[in-house]
């Protein structure tokens, strides 16, 4: 039993930041790097579900992205993922979700998981996008923003809530092996212990790069381009100035004046 | 101008209305000999044309289905049908849920440009561009898509006023295309009972988010709250720790504030889903101690502060 989970490096930006000169992407110095915060679920479920099938049961994680991304997946490994996969190519450097899907899509067909997890959304760009496309490219089963799932590895379905708008949840049964996207909320995410974290530096990362998945030679297309990018005009608050007595009378004023107290 | 094609959507029969902010979107490209098409696809979806038979809307597409069941399979089976008898430059959807299930699928399937969660959509020297948020709403992104004959996107809710007015679309049926479903509905799981809180209906609003830290802190400001005569709303965060009961979350997964005056978020950073829900708002006051927070660029009055400090002696002017 094999579950494959597919996790990103997100890229937080500074507070204060400079734009590249091409104005189309950010400078680089402006960013801080960390698991995307969704990949954190969809790794805790995949944990919670390797643990109750027992011996041989393994987890899987898998990135796109330079050397830095490496980060992303021994965080995943001190949590208890069995070995991780990074995919990375220079020409990969720009390129859209939907070009990823079609990286992660080779990993899947390499490695023939049991299950496919990814967060339902990036918190740095939230396309909520490689995932399903992903399963559209494989022609697997899919839902997005899974919220509850019942799934026993060797199963033909599995069962599982999709989280919608207003808090109403859709129960429906999936053909498995399927590709969800996993929301926030599923489970509580585990801290990696200290000895995870060592063990983390053990377990085996594979690197690969275009060529080792049969995708050289400009194969991986992206379906949009940036043309340009921009930080947008801020509305600004009126700022309350002065000592936190001040600050409150200030707001307790606005409050009965706009209660009519 | 070729023709653009919405995709309107139902749940369990009803119909989804920001689905006329994707129709709305579609207009602001619509070119003067342009056609704009939507496709409603329902058990009987001949009850949910008038419902997308708004100006500017050219024909309904009105496609029936065995049920009133989302099945992801299903609509990018429509999609393709509609792609290949349409040749559409445009298709739009609204950016919900069911349009994360099927949209990126039918997207990368069949080739097409792809742009989620878009804010606007132009032309710029016969491109079509859109624009969308990055980095947590801190840049914008115009994309294009080059090479692309075919380009879907899916709208941001609450950005495009909802498409309105009477239309006299001409109405084609449709059976949905025959195609294997790999899911199968089961049944709802209602929200938990809300216990009379009422979010939607109240017009003053004390938010609390991540800033609040502990449980044990969340009473001080229920009671802040009452004292105010505000009722208390949070984060997702909050409501996921099950420190307040999801009937409290304001944001896209939990309720929007839809009848509120003055609201007040305490401790909450501002992200786009918790926005979704209170945004519109009139008076936003934020308090936070991060001066760089979001919520401040939607908020007409800012404290740069500790919400702690703040709620103790708010409470003595109460």
């Amino acid at each position: 039993m094999k579950i494959l989970v597919a996790v990103k490096q997100v890229s937080i930006l500074d507070d204060e930041f400079e734009m590249r000169d091409d104005g189309r992407g950010v400078d680089a110095d402006f960013f801080e790097k960390d698991l995307n915060e969704f990949d954190h679920f969809a790794v805790e479920e995949a944990l919670l579900i390797k643990e109750a099938a027992g011996e041989g049961a393994e987890v899987v994680v898998v990135t796109v992205g330079d050397d830095e991304a490496d980060d992303a997946l021994r965080t995943a490994l001190a949590k208890g993922a069995e070995r991780g996969i990074r995919v990375w190519d220079d020409s990969l450097a720009e390129v859209d979700s939907i070009a990823i899907a079609k990286v992660l899509a080779k990993v899947v067909e390499r490695e023939a998981p049991d299950m496919v997890f990814t967060g339902a959304q990036s918190a740095d760009f939230g396309h909520a996008t490689t995932g399903m496309a992903l399963a559209g490219l494989l022609g697997w089963p899919h839902a997005a923003v899974v919220s509850k799932l019942d799934f026993v590895p060797g199963a033909a379905t599995a069962t599982l809530h999709r989280e919608l708008e207003g808090g109403l949840e859709e129960i429906m049964t999936i053909q498995c092996p399927a590709v969800l996207s996993i929301q926030l909320g599923i489970n509580q995410p585990r801290y990696a212990s200290l000895r995870g974290i060592r063990q983390a530096k053990q377990k085996p990362v594979e690197e690969l790069d275009l060529d080792a998945l049969g995708l050289g030679g400009g194969a991986v297309t992206s379906a949009s381009r940036v043309r340009r990018m921009y930080a947008p005009e801020k509305g600004q608050a009126e700022i309350i100035e002065g000592t936190v007595a001040e600050q409150a009378a200030r707001l307790a004023e606005i409050i009965k004046e706009l209660r009519g107290i | 101008m070729a023709e653009i094609l919405v995709i309107a959507e139902q749940r369990d029969g009803a119909f989804r209305s920001a689905s006329l902010e994707a129709i709305a979107a579609a207009k602001s490209v619509k070119g003067g000999d342009g056609k704009l098409a939507v496709a409603i696809v329902a058990a009987d979806p001949d009850a949910l044309v008038g419902d997308v038979s708004v100006e500017g809307v050219d024909e309904v597409i009105a496609i029936k289905a065995g049920s009133n069941d989302f099945q992801p399979d299903l609509m990018e089976a429509v999609v393709a049908a509609l792609a290949e008898a349409r040749q559409p430059a445009l298709i739009v959807a609204a950016h919900g849920v069911d349009a994360w299930s099927y949209a990126p699928v039918a997207a990368a399937k069949l080739g097409f440009g792809f742009a989620s969660d878009v804010q606007a959509l132009r032309y710029e020297d016969g491109e079509l561009v859109a624009t969308r948020a990055g980095y947590a709403e801190k840049v914008r992104v115009d994309l294009d898509f080059p090479g692309k004959e075919v380009v879907l996107v899916t709208i941001r809710t609450n950005v495009f006023d909802p498409a309105g007015g009477a239309g006299a679309p001409t109405v084609t049926a449709m059976d949905a295309p025959a195609c294997d479903v790999s899911t199968a509905h089961v049944g709802w799981k209602q929200p938990e009972d809300a216990g009379g809180i009422d979010i939607p209906g109240s017009d003053f609003i004390v938010s609390i988010g991540r800033g609040v830290g502990d449980e044990s802190k969340v009473e001080q400001f229920l009671e802040l709250a009452d004292q105010l005569g505000a009722t208390l709303g949070c984060s997702r965060p909050i409501a996921d720790n099950g420190w307040l009961p999801k009937a409290r979350q304001v944001g896209q997964s939990g309720q929007l504030a839809a009848n509120c005056r003055l609201y007040i978020a305490m401790g909450v950073s501002g992200s786009v889903q918790h926005q979704w829900g209170m945004k519109h708002v009139e008076t936003i006051v934020a308090v936070n101690t991060d001066p760089e927070a979001s919520i401040f660029s939607i908020a007409r009055y800012g404290v740069v502060g500790d919400m702690f400090e703040i709620a103790e002696e708010l409470e003595n002017h109460f």
